[in-house]
């Protein structure tokens, strides 16, 4: 046998896995709307609490400290919330059915897919429709001048990777799930995350302690990162957001394929 | 392979020896050996749990092996598991259709798992929707489908990639009678095509209907190999005598039957005698004075095998 015959950890170099992608977008070419709908989540919050309750709170400190208007205080981190929320949605109640109630995966396991493939293309996946609704959400940004920098075009791969990293995870999460109550904890944890994050008030509201908390947890990363490229305040904190996020997204998958080997190749 | 072929003896398409599967400490598959010929079709025959599936998953390289030797294709299912899939299909015990696409979609997206172009996927997939008679349900949802249909479009499914080699785990199980036979048909015609069958099976008409040659399974091992009438002249007499008699009577019947038959089995419903002559055995019956509710001679299936090397009936 050549080298070529063993199974790489990657087959094919991951291509197969877009096979997976291009199932995902024969589901849902006929029900396209239901795409879409993702899109208007983070706006109605945007309207709702960037605008209603703006107008109501006017200015707080930005990332640098200088004062800026409530909605662009806010937008980014709505942002950050929503590619959250799209990749955990994908990643788990629909992962979980395919997984255990339709077998999807057992079929794509007779060809020649692997676990691999099947991993990296349901968080592909996740990650290329949470892409969309960033790149939606940033025209709605610009339009209303809620952007303060050209940087702001760097939200949507920040948004990219705040979704993988919640997919993977997401989906980690899921191969240990045994029925739907199960998934009740992801929101125990989405919640408080979407709240707490430095989402609605600067980080500097909380005491240190809290504030050590709070910096440990993902979601913080994402909107802080996402915060600092829409307000043009950039600096090396960016780059530590980045690593988090992708160890996190890397780690997952890294689980998700050991999960997936156990539970569908016994 | 055709380096392989050269030598004159074409390698068997599956090549097991001493291939064990175990979970823990449960050994559902216990040091089996067997041979699959190209162009045969081959079947497991045997009761629920026997071991049957977990050689499927082996077979099909979606379950590794515990221990023995597995070739399928020439190839390792260890190492080769992506390249011997290529070249099979696999109709699995549970319907795993994707319920959110419709019946052709179903095919198309198979097909290009297995790396087939889109127009050579759509152009496959309405041949084979054409030879299992799905066509006009090309467009419809999966969900709506009946047992035997849903069957039919894991058949075509299992066929996108044109394997050399085609498993299928119970391909019948659940379906009515008119079902079964337009299946069979379509694995018949399979057969001729030269698509080399193995199959897994509890039912006997199904295995003497479609196995050229088979293994009979239980409790994880091979208790017996050979081609239906083989193992019916081996194990069983050409015939079988089936007595019933009224309820309760059938307690005091010890050794009234002795010597009419070669063997005598006494089942809770009914008493079988296997004989090569059932009508002569019947007078017997009579002479003795015995009065059955219904005396039935029929042939010896592979039921009757299964019987005798086993002692219980395959399906409960």
């Amino acid at each position: 046998m050549t080298s070529l015959a063993r199974i790489g950890p990657w087959p094919l170099g991951g291509l197969r896995a877009a096979r997976l992608v291009e199932r995902n977008v024969m589901v849902y070419r006929r029900t396209w709307l239901v795409i879409v709908s993702g899109f208007f989540e983070p706006l109605f919050y945007l309207l709702g609490i960037g605008f209603g309750l703006g107008a109501l709170i006017g200015d707080v400190p930005g990332p640098d400290g200088r004062p800026i208007p409530y909605g662009v205080f806010v937008a980014p981190a709505l942002l950050a919330t929503s590619a959250m929320n799209g990749a955990i949605y994908d990643s788990t109640f629909n992962v979980f059915f395919k997984l255990r109630y339709a077998k999807t995966y057992d079929a794509v396991l007779s060809t020649p897919l692997g676990v691999g493939d099947v991993a990296l293309g349901e968080v592909a996946w996740a990650l290329i429709r949470g892409t969309l609704y960033a790149l939606g959400f940033l025209v709605v940004t610009v339009l209303l001048g809620l952007a303060r920098s050209p940087l702001v075009v760097l939200t949507v791969p920040a948004a990219m990777l705040v979704g993988f990293a919640f997919a993977a995870v997401g989906m980690a999460a899921t191969t240990f799930m045994r029925r739907w109550t199960d998934f009740d904890f992801i929101f125990v944890v989405t919640l408080p995350l979407f709240l707490f994050s430095a989402t609605f008030y600067p980080i500097t509201a909380y005491p240190d302690a809290l504030r050590v908390l709070v910096v440990a947890t993902p979601l913080y990363h994402g909107v802080d990162l996402i915060r600092g490229l829409s307000t043009g305040v950039v600096g090396p904190a960016l780059l530590g957001h980045v690593v988090y996020l992708a160890v996190m997204g890397l780690a997952g998958v890294a689980v998700v394929w050991r999960r997936l080997d156990r539970l569908l190749l016994k | 392979m055709p380096g392989r072929m050269s030598r004159g003896e074409p390698l068997p398409l599956v090549h097991a020896r001493g291939l064990t599967k175990r979970f823990g400490a449960f050994t559902a598959v216990d040091a089996i050996d067997f041979d699959v010929a190209r162009g045969e079709a081959f079947g497991f025959l045997g009761p629920n749990g026997a071991g049957k599936t977990s050689t499927m998953r082996m077979i099909g390289c979606v379950s590794p092996v515990t221990a023995g030797t597995l070739r399928v294709l020439g190839l390792d299912p260890a190492t080769d598991g992506p390249r011997i899939r290529a070249r099979l299909g696999v109709v699995p015990q549970q319907d795993s259709l994707d319920m959110e696409l419709t019946v052709r979609e179903n095919l198309v997206i198979y097909g290009r798992y297995f790396d087939l172009s889109r127009a050579e996927a759509r152009r496959r997939a309405d041949a084979l929707l054409d030879f299992v008679q799905l066509l006009d349900r090309a467009d419809s949802q999966v969900e709506p489908l009946s047992g035997g249909m849903k069957r039919r479009l894991t058949i075509a499914r299992a066929l996108i990639n044109e394997p050399e080699l085609l498993l299928l785990d119970e391909p019948t199980t659940g379906l009515d009678p008119q079902a079964r036979h337009l299946l069979w048909d379509k694995l018949y015609r399979l057969k001729q095509e030269g698509v080399t069958l193995v199959l897994t099976t509890h039912y006997m008409d199904e295995a003497e209907q479609l196995c050229d040659r088979l293994v009979v399974m239980d409790k994880a091992k091979i208790v017996a190999e050979g081609s239906p009438r083989q193992l019916i002249e081996r194990y069983v007499t050409r015939e079988v005598l089936e007595l019933r008699f009224p309820a309760g009577a059938s307690v005091d019947l010890d050794g009234r039957l002795e010597g009419l038959a070669e063997r005598v089995e006494q089942l809770p419903d009914r008493v079988l005698l296997y004989t090569d002559d059932g009508e002569a055995a019947v007078v017997a019956v009579h002479e003795r004075g015995l009065r059955p509710e219904s005396a039935l001679v029929r042939r010896s299936t592979l039921e009757d095998v299964f019987l005798r090397l086993t002692g219980r009936t395959l399906v409960d």
